[in-house]
């Protein structure tokens, strides 16, 4: 069982672990063939060119770093606010057109983004949110999947805790804020996992145009672009990118198992 | 004759019902009085979720039955795209095939990868269970990975498979695993299999966390002798939501298969062996500015996912009884 779970973890990790060689491998180790996994002669070269190109941009690079803090960060808070909001009275009150509203975000997650990207300009460009941060971030706030995944885990909450603080006078946002939301931690800090990821990772392509607004990726991507020698410095941006999401999961997820085994949700 | 009393009570109890009125204006404001609360929080998340996403599938449900080349303003077509897609576009069939082969085979078998690693990872102590989730999820998390496959079935002899099996001495020759026509689906079917523990999977390590403890001493108590029952008869059903939630993600991502193709076996793949609905989507709304066309094939794609689900969601519900 051991040998067999140790096989398959070794079997999935090996993007961390290519990614980690060669963004420390120097030049000649990358165009090495056959190519090899490990790095012989570790080298910070990589990471000390990257470095000197971003100190060459046009646009401060911190601005690119805040841009895409800036939209991660407004994103995930709207979103788990907004979701969640609304997640609690589609799991728990009954009300006309609670079923309409629900099959809705289910089959909004059914259909191509590809085919929905002119639509979508052309509502961007009446309110006038092209080449805004908002073009990245109002979209955000309303993801189906956030809604599906808080509703889902909502349900299981019993109704008896509702009801006894309803009793005690609670209204329905205190309830909201005071009873749910700490109830189903371990859903929103997956959540925040997956928008993370999503939003950080994002170009801004189609909606954003002005070079001071554009992401870190996009400013990243651009240096990789630079040509055959960046190989080297294309591996530590890789490294880069993927280390705060990873980060992150990590200190998520730790604090998914903490929680529960303290609470554990009972009647 | 139980039988014919049971099937028509029903029948009897459809013609009794009085047929709903359409609410007057004072009515609807009885509504919101009564459910204000609801209303009021759900509200943000709707307005915006009508405008952003509702709002443009249904605009392109619509140029579905146009002929819009972006440039022009659309023309009214009729089904003329639906019968196209079926009847003159030979690839479009191809497509069907592999998609449906994909959702058939990577489809079940991440869905029940996702659940069992969840639930044994789930097994271990809390800093082991959060190293182990990292692990499992890394294809996930480490954005672009494809350049990997490409090294371990890379055509020539260096490729790490086909390396492998001319030293252990199955091969003569090196395949090209990307590029002849029967190798590239079952590459690609596994790669996506690799892919497969994503959304769902940090889903069910987080449904895991919440099934109430003592369910497992009351369940001892009474009779469940093992661990398979305890799962069948606790664990399952007090994860059905996510279960569910699991489901439709995973309907969503087996279905629109795309990227793997594209990187790994070329956008168009030889002789189109790995195209799927959304390469073949992809290929009319970028390259040849067939946005009708396109749409229609977003439609039929979401058609297949939604009967999917309804399927998938009925036997859902029997889980555990």
């Amino acid at each position: 069982m051991f040998s067999f779970l140790g096989m398959m973890g070794a079997f999935m990790a090996l993007p961390l672990v290519f990614a980690i060689n060669a963004a420390f491998k120097p030049l000649d180790e990358i165009f090495l063939f056959p190519p090899r996994v490990f790095v012989r002669k570790p080298t910070l070269n990589n990471f000390v060119d990257l470095f000197t190109l971003m100190s060459n941009s046009w646009v401060p690079f911190s601005r690119y770093i805040f841009n895409t803090v800036f939209v991660t960060l407004m994103g995930i808070i709207g979103h788990v606010l907004i979701a969640s909001a609304a997640a609690y009275p589609l799991s728990k009150h009954r009300f006309p057109g609670r079923e309409v509203l629900f099959t809705s975000v289910v089959l909004a997650l059914m259909f191509s983004p590809h085919v929905t990207q002119i639509p979508n300009y052309m509502i961007m460009s009446w309110i006038g949110f092209i080449d805004t941060y908002w073009a990245l971030i109002v979209p955000a706030f309303a993801f189906p999947l956030g809604l599906y995944l808080m509703k889902q885990f909502m349900e299981q909450i019993p109704d008896a805790i509702l009801e006894a603080a309803k009793i005690d006078g609670a209204s329905e946002y205190r309830i909201f804020w005071t009873v749910v939301m700490p109830n189903v931690k371990p859903a929103w800090l997956t959540l925040i996992i997956l928008l993370f990821q999503l939003l950080w990772g994002n170009h801004g392509e189609g909606f954003i145009y002005s070079e001071q607004l554009k992401s870190l990726h996009y400013a990243l991507e651009q240096i990789i672009f630079g040509g055959f020698a960046r190989h080297g410095v294309a591996a530590a941006v890789a490294l880069a990118m993927m280390t705060p999401p990873i980060l992150f999961f990590i200190f998520a997820q730790s604090r998914i198992i903490e929680t529960m085994a303290a609470s554990g949700m009972k009647d | 004759m139980s039988n014919t009393i049971g099937q028509v009570g029903p029948e009897q109890r459809v013609h009794t019902l009085p047929r709903p009125r359409k609410p007057r204006l004072s009515q609807w404001i009885a509504i919101w009085k009564k459910h204000k609360h609801s209303y009021i929080l759900i509200m943000p998340f709707f307005l915006i979720f009508g405008l952003f996403t509702v709002l443009p599938v249904l605009m392109s449900m619509l140029i579905s039955f146009t002929y819009f080349n972006m440039l022009e303003f659309p023309k009214f077509i009729g089904w003329q795209n639906y019968t196209r897609l079926f009847l003159d576009d030979d690839i479009f069939l191809i497509a069907l095939k592999n998609t449906i082969l994909f959702a058939v085979i990577t489809g079940p078998v991440s869905y029940f990868a996702c659940f069992f690693f969840a639930w044994i990872i789930n097994e271990f102590s809390p800093r082991v269970r959060a190293f182990l989730t990292l692990v499992f999820y890394a294809p996930s998390i480490s954005g672009n990975i494809y350049f990997i496959w490409n090294l371990i079935f890379s055509g020539d002899r260096y490729g790490f498979v086909n390396g492998f099996l001319i030293k252990v001495g199955i091969l003569l020759e090196p395949i090209q695993w990307l590029k002849e026509e029967q190798w590239i689906m079952p590459v690609l079917i596994l790669v996506q299999l690799w892919l497969s523990l994503g959304t769902g999977f940090l889903a069910f390590i987080a449904g895991l966390q919440t099934v109430d403890r003592t369910l497992y001493e009351a369940g001892a108590v009474d009779g469940v002798r093992n661990r398979w029952q305890e799962l069948w008869y606790i664990t399952l059903p007090s994860m059905r939501p996510q279960l569910m939630f699991g489901a439709v993600i995973q309907i969503t991502t087996s279905f629109a298969v795309a990227d793997v193709s594209i990187y790994l076996a070329g956008f168009p793949s030889v002789n189109y062996a790995g195209h799927t609905i959304v390469t073949h989507l992809i290929d009319f709304g970028t390259i040849r500015f067939e946005m009708g066309y396109a749409s229609a094939l977003a439609t039929i794609l979401f058609i297949m996912m939604l009967g999917t689900n309804l399927i998938v969601q009925k036997w859902l519900r029997k889980v555990g009884d």
